[in-house]
């Protein structure tokens, strides 16, 4: 087993809990300001050939043109002027919650296009090289980039390494390396080689590069309806026609009722259009939008909506040990000194065996003798004439050789042969000793020394993996959500068991391969369960196929980003955990915003019902529990909120409902209070509102 | 007994009793659907038609089988109708007109068993037993098949089958109908019910004039007609004549066996599903709505204002007076809450919103408890739709006993959802704006407007009630309610036969602590609200202009 390990980064959990600050613009706090500046888009998107891709907005739609045709028809009738003004405003607000969507996206696109124009490419031909325009790169072609140029497009590096400063894409400004071969060669379109050479296999189209996909996800462009949506789509629509049927009818029961006055073509139509599930409909593009945008402010781009739906049901999650449970080394976190030795002297070796040895088990060594036994002090330096002995895979030893002393740590069979080797005799215990560490899922590093009294072993050194401090806590939070997190690591089981009992995750992979790593999600999936997981390597993209969500880091090769269905770019493996959160946040305020749709529906029909027939029926009249002050203004006024209720949902649609994590019961009482409840009743107090404010302007009351 | 305290006891009786029974009919429901054994009689019958009950088949095969089953079912009743005259046992009376016979075809193979006829006056012996309580049996069995055909599709897994139809035909009835209208009817007649193959008697009156009064068999008829909630009473006044319900206790009786089948398929459904707190689920969310609006027709109609009222005790016009008000008001709720239809009181005489009562509790879609079968698909219906609105709301795509409800199944339950309202509504329009149909209203006003709304209701839904007062009887009335009826059973069963199929085509999801439970006192609310909602908010406007009106101008 080896000692070193892999740098990655990795940032502490507690801190990946909502956007890095400053990372790219257009997010932030919603202000009345983008609703303006979305006001061309919204009105460019009245065009019926867009409207009817929404079936609710489209019948408000029709509903405007129809009742602004009947204004025309008899102009001094201030009433139905209104109503046509307010159904305009109804149709333009719901398109305004679409644009202002789209404009935060389009703020973060102008940026990354930027990194994008006029990027030439050194491209090589035949052994010469010539410049050509960056789009104009196949697949296939092979590039150069020296310090300053601007990587022309997707690719892996074939030759050489270079550091690559890929804030562009990842807002992250320090430098990242890029080397040939290995899993981390894949360089980005729009990224800056800040020093060395290296030549690029460009491996993908123009127009295709993850440039240009992350700016078509942004800007909505290559926004398709998700399967929920549509499912979604399809029931407010069946809910349209409802309606639209039982408003139509209405008209032969008035005339029966001798209401036909009172049911004009303006009258009915105003009453559809509060009664179709306005709010939902003119909301619902606008809150998949902004589900992605939150996403991509996270750093995550995802391939399609679908995954982010997708990512609200995941119910098992495969989470990689190192980087993503523990904090990615182990550390020293105790001394075990054999009998006949003092803890001292084993300290003092330990720590002068590992002074040199620049592996963050190394350091952690040095770390403890100083907080444990005092050693060392500030500016200390090793002792002259030490000649280090690096570890090297073949002796698994490290240590130190000075004037009268040489200290070795390392594997058990290692030291242990080293001292049989010299015929020193091994204590019992020292075995023992080890065997012990390594069953409670540690890792043992005996320590020997060689002084005038041979070669001898003094001890161990406790080595461990250190789980991410508040790791536990999360998976409790996600088995209350109903996820399963399979802890995925390369370790042996005894060692794979220790930590995963440690950091409290449900089940453990141990000695995993990637193969194992396929048929544990296969395995899964079989049982109905839907798995996600992060990967960088190119030996992990069979299994982020295969994943329902398959995260790919971005320091990872071009075939695992291929492979996954999202790619983080901070490459932060917990991240897993934000994105489901974000996937559920998506579907709540999708149910939320529907629930107050139809809540709403309750209060128009105690608004509308007695002003068209009170006159027909005075018993009718007793429906007007609102004391509402004239039909006119009744009907009104339930327009009227019908179309400021949109708007003062923007906000939501674009923030989405707050999200805690917690069982599928509470989340559904606490929804329901708010959103169906509060759906019932807060349109009896703004209609009831409106209605005051409107009978105080003459003419009306 | 026309007293509150009368009412509250019957309800209490009638609750135990149905608590009583419907656990062990669930479980021998369950037994029966899933059982892989056939009894001599069954593999005679299919060896008859031709059929092998062990063939799983897929949804468009089990829809053909349902439908072509129903065609040759209007097709023999129509011909039997027609042929009346010349053949015996038929008391003298001539054959049915085309219009009428094909309403009445429809009807009853549509488990709606409305009728434009007077039984005493038109129905032979041979139509009645031969044509009429044939289809009462086989109407209720194809409702219980396919609502089984759509648990089988909640509970199968990839294969895609629901069943084999013709099984499920052959035991609804030799194993759950038969011996359950045998016992009923020998309770019946012990009440007094009639039960013989006489001819017309001739019966003297007071007032010196006489009455004609027919034989027949009526308790074997009266116990299916209410056991497989079809409702068509063997005589024209229904329940509300004494030879079908002579007491207060056949009353109940009869009110027990409406209701036992569909609150015990719920049973069913949780034995089937492997979860019998997901049938309570479902069963909560009948029980509530079916006493709530038992409470307020009693409410109602006992507190009715006005001397003639409080002479009596309440309103008191159109019922019997050996049931009651209370015996009047449960009969009235347990009817028009399922499909059965029969009467024992005149709805129309209702106050204004009691007659609204009626009208709401078919508009619901029937599913508290619903009809035989067709209930238990209603309710699942409305289940699906308030999972994908709630699903969202925990933060999962929706998913109902471990289905899925994309957008193929939301498909389906919003067309299934579409299809009465489309029905009534429209021709309820249709006939008030058309010069003809609307002459067959006995009053004008609100309640006139009740009068067609609630045939149409009645129709299209397949309760088969009627409200009085409408003269149903012309050609324009017997089609369209015809067409209502044919409608408004089948286009529903298409669309859940098409979901059940593409449920049953899915791996289940297993249930996770993040997943929405289906199985607790929330859903079963939240189920109630969206059925009130759903159904409110489409037949509101029309509501308020017949028995809203009706009832707050009292």
């Amino acid at each position: 087993m080896s000692t070193v390990t892999p740098p990655r980064t990795s940032r502490d959990a507690a801190t990946t809990g909502g956007p890095r600050p400053g990372s790219r613009p257009g997010g932030g706090p919603f202000g009345p300001e983008q609703l303006l500046r979305a006001l061309p888009a919204a009105l460019r998107k009245l065009d019926p050939r867009v409207m009817v891709k929404s079936p609710v907005m489209f019948v408000v739609l029709v509903g405007s043109v129809v009742t602004t045709g009947l204004a025309l028809a008899d102009p001094t009738d201030w009433f139905g002027w209104a109503v046509a003004a307010w159904l305009w405003l109804t149709t333009l607000f719901a398109n305004l919650a679409e644009a202002v969507a789209e404009g935060r996206g389009k703020a973060q696109a102008e940026a990354l296009r930027g990194a994008r124009t006029g990027v030439v490419a050194r491209r090589l031909a035949g052994g010469r090289e010539e410049r050509v325009p960056g789009t104009g790169l196949r697949v296939g072609d092979l590039v150069v980039c020296e310090a300053g140029d601007v990587v022309p497009g997707d690719g892996d590096v074939v030759e050489g390494v270079a550091s690559v400063d890929e804030s562009a894409i990842t807002g992250e400004s320090a430098p990242v390396i890029r080397e040939s071969g290995g899993d981390r060669s894949a360089v980005t379109g729009g990224t800056r080689v800040l020093s060395d050479r290296i030549v690029v296999r460009i491996t993908t189209g123009p127009g295709e590069t993850f440039l240009d996909r992350m700016i078509g996800l942004v800007e909505g462009a290559a926004r398709h309806k998700t399967p929920n949506e549509t499912a979604l789509n399809i029931l407010l629509a069946s809910l349209t026609l409802v309606f639209l049927l039982a408003v139509v009818t209405l008209k032969p029961f008035a005339v029966h009722a001798g209401a036909d006055d009172e049911t004009s073509v303006i009258v009915l139509t105003a009453l559809l259009v509060c009664l179709i599930p306005t709010t939902i409909g003119a909301l619902l593009p606008a809150i998949g939008i902004a589900g992605m945008d939150r996403l991509v402010r996270r750093n995550v781009v995802a391939g399609s909506g679908r995954a982010v739906e997708a990512a609200g049901d995941v119910s098992t999650l495969l989470l990689d040990k190192t980087g993503t449970v523990t904090l990615g080394d182990r550390r020293a976190v105790a001394l075990r000194a054999l009998r006949g030795v003092a803890e001292d002297e084993l300290a003092r070796a330990a720590r002068l065996s590992s002074l040199a040895d620049e592996t963050p088990e190394g350091r952690s060594v040095v770390t403890l003798t100083e907080r444990e036994y005092g050693l060392g002090s500030p500016g200390e330096e090793a002792p002259a004439g030490a000649r280090w002995v690096a570890f090297s895979a073949r002796t698994r030893m490290s240590g130190v050789d000075l004037d009268g002393l040489r200290v070795r740590k390392g594997a058990t069979a290692s030291v242990v042969a080293w001292v049989e080797e010299s015929g020193g005799p091994v204590a019992a215990d020292a075995r023992a000793l080890a065997d012990r560490i390594a069953e409670a899922g540690g890792t043992p590093l005996l320590v020997a020394v060689e002084d005038v009294r041979g070669r001898r072993v003094l001890g161990v050194v406790h080595l461990k993996d250190v789980v991410k401090e508040g790791m536990r806590e999360r998976f409790a939070e996600l088995r209350r959500m109903g996820i399963r997190t399979v802890m995925i690591t390369g370790d042996n089981p005894l060692t794979a068991r220790a930590v995963a009992e440690e950091a409290g995750v449900d089940d453990f992979l141990a000695e995993a391969t990637p193969e194992e790593k396929l048929a544990l999600i296969r395995r899964e999936q079989a049982n109905g369960q839907l798995v996600a997981m992060t990967g960088d390597g190119t030996n992990d993209a069979p299994a982020l196929a295969q994943a329902d969500v398959g995260v790919a880091m971005n320091t990872g090769t071009s075939a695992a980003k291929e492979a996954g269905n999202m790619v983080d770019l901070d490459s932060d493996p917990t991240k897993l955990i934000e994105i489901v959160a974000t996937g559920k946040q998506l579907l709540i305020t999708r149910g939320a915003l529907t629930t107050f749709s139809l809540a709403n529906d309750v209060a128009k029909y105690f608004a509308i019902i007695p002003a068209l027939f009170a006159a027909a029926y005075p018993s009718l009249d007793r429906l007007n529990i609102m004391g509402l002050a004239s039909p006119e203004s009744a009907i009104l006024s339930a327009v009227i909120f019908n179309a400021l209720i949109i708007v003062a949902l923007v906000p939501l649609a674009l923030r989405g409902v707050r999200y805690r994590p917690a069982g599928a019961d509470r989340m559904l009482r606490r929804n329901l209070g708010v959103y169906g409840l509060g759906g019932l009743v807060a349109p009896f107090l703004g209609i009831k509102l409106i209605d005051l404010l409107l009978s105080l302007l003459p003419g009306i009351g | 007994m026309s007293s509150p305290l009368a009412g509250i006891l019957q309800l209490l009786a009638l609750l135990a009793a149905l608590a009583l029974a419907h656990r062990p009919l669930g479980d021998h429901l369950a037994r029966v659907y899933s059982s892989g054994k056939h009894y001599r009689p069954e593999r005679w019958m299919y060896r008859a038609i031709g059929a092998d009950p062990s063939a799983g088949m897929r949804w468009p095969a089990y829809l053909r089988a349902v439908l072509a089953f129903s065609a040759v079912g209007v097709l023999l009743l129509h011909l039997l109708q027609r042929a009346q005259g010349a053949l015996p046992g038929s008391l003298g009376f001539a054959s049915i007109d085309p219009d009428q016979a094909f309403n009445t075809a429809v009807s009853f193979v549509t488990n709606t068993n409305w009728q434009s006829y007077y039984g005493e006056q038109a129905m032979g012996h041979l139509v009645q037993t031969g044509g009429l309580a044939v289809q009462n049996f086989v109407s209720a069995a194809v409702g219980m098949a396919v609502a089984v055909a759509l648990v089988r599709g909640f509970t199968g897994s990839r294969t895609g089958e629901l069943g084999n139809f013709w099984a499920d035909l052959v035991r609804g009835i030799t194993r759950v109908l038969l011996p359950l209208s045998v016992a009923g009817a020998l309770v019946l007649v012990a009440c007094g019910v009639i039960q013989n193959f006489s001819g017309i008697h001739a019966v003297g009156q007071f007032s010196g004039d006489e009455q004609q009064w027919n034989g027949g068999a009526v308790a074997s008829q009266e116990a299916i007609k209410e056991l497989g909630t079809n409702g068509g009473g063997y005589f024209n006044a229904n329940a509300a004549h004494p030879f079908e319900n002579p007491t207060p206790f056949s009353n109940l009786f009869e009110i027990f066996l409406i209701l036992l089948i569909p609150f015990s398929m719920t049973r069913t459904f949780g034995r089937m599903a492997g979860s019998l707190r997901q049938g309570y689920a479902v069963l909560g969310a009948m029980a509530v709505i079916w006493l709530a609006f038992t409470a307020l027709m009693m409410w109602t109609e006992f507190a009715g204002r006005g001397p003639a009222f409080e002479a009596a005790g309440g309103a008191m016009e159109g019922k019997e007076t050996r049931f009651g008000i209370a015996g009047s008001s449960l009969f009235a709720v347990a009817t028009t809450l399922t499909s059965t239809g029969a009467v024992n009181s005149f709805h129309s005489s209702y106050t204004g919103f009691g007659g609204g009562i009626t009208l709401l509790g078919m508009q619901l879609g029937e599913i508290a408890p619903g009809g035989v079968g067709s209930g238990l698909y209603g309710m699942l219906i409305m289940a699906v739709v308030a999972v994908f609105v709630a699903g969202l709301l925990v933060g999962r795509t929706p998913e109902y006993l471990g289905k899925k409800i994309g957008t193929r199944q939301i498909t389906y339950a919003a067309c299934y959802l579409l299809v009465t309202p489309a029905l009534v509504l429209g021709f309820t329009g249709l006939a008030l704006a058309l010069p003809g149909p609307a002459e067959s209203m006995t009053h004008s006003g609100p309640h006139g407007f009740s009068e067609i709304l609630y045939a149409y209701t009645s129709a299209a839904n397949n309760n088969g009630s009627a409200f009085a007062g409408l003269n149903a009887d012309t050609p324009w009335f017997n089609t369209t309610t015809g067409i209502a009826m044919l409608l408004g059973r089948f286009l529903p069963m298409v669309f859940v036969l098409a979901l059940a199929g593409s449920l049953a085509e899915q791996r289940p999801v297993p249930a996770t602590a993040g997943t929405l439970r289906t199985d607790k006192p929330l859903y079963s609310g939240l189920l109630v609200a969206t059925i009130l909602i759903v159904t409110g908010l489409t037949y509101f406007p029309a509501l308020a202009l017949g028995p809203l009106a009706e009832g707050l101008a009292s």
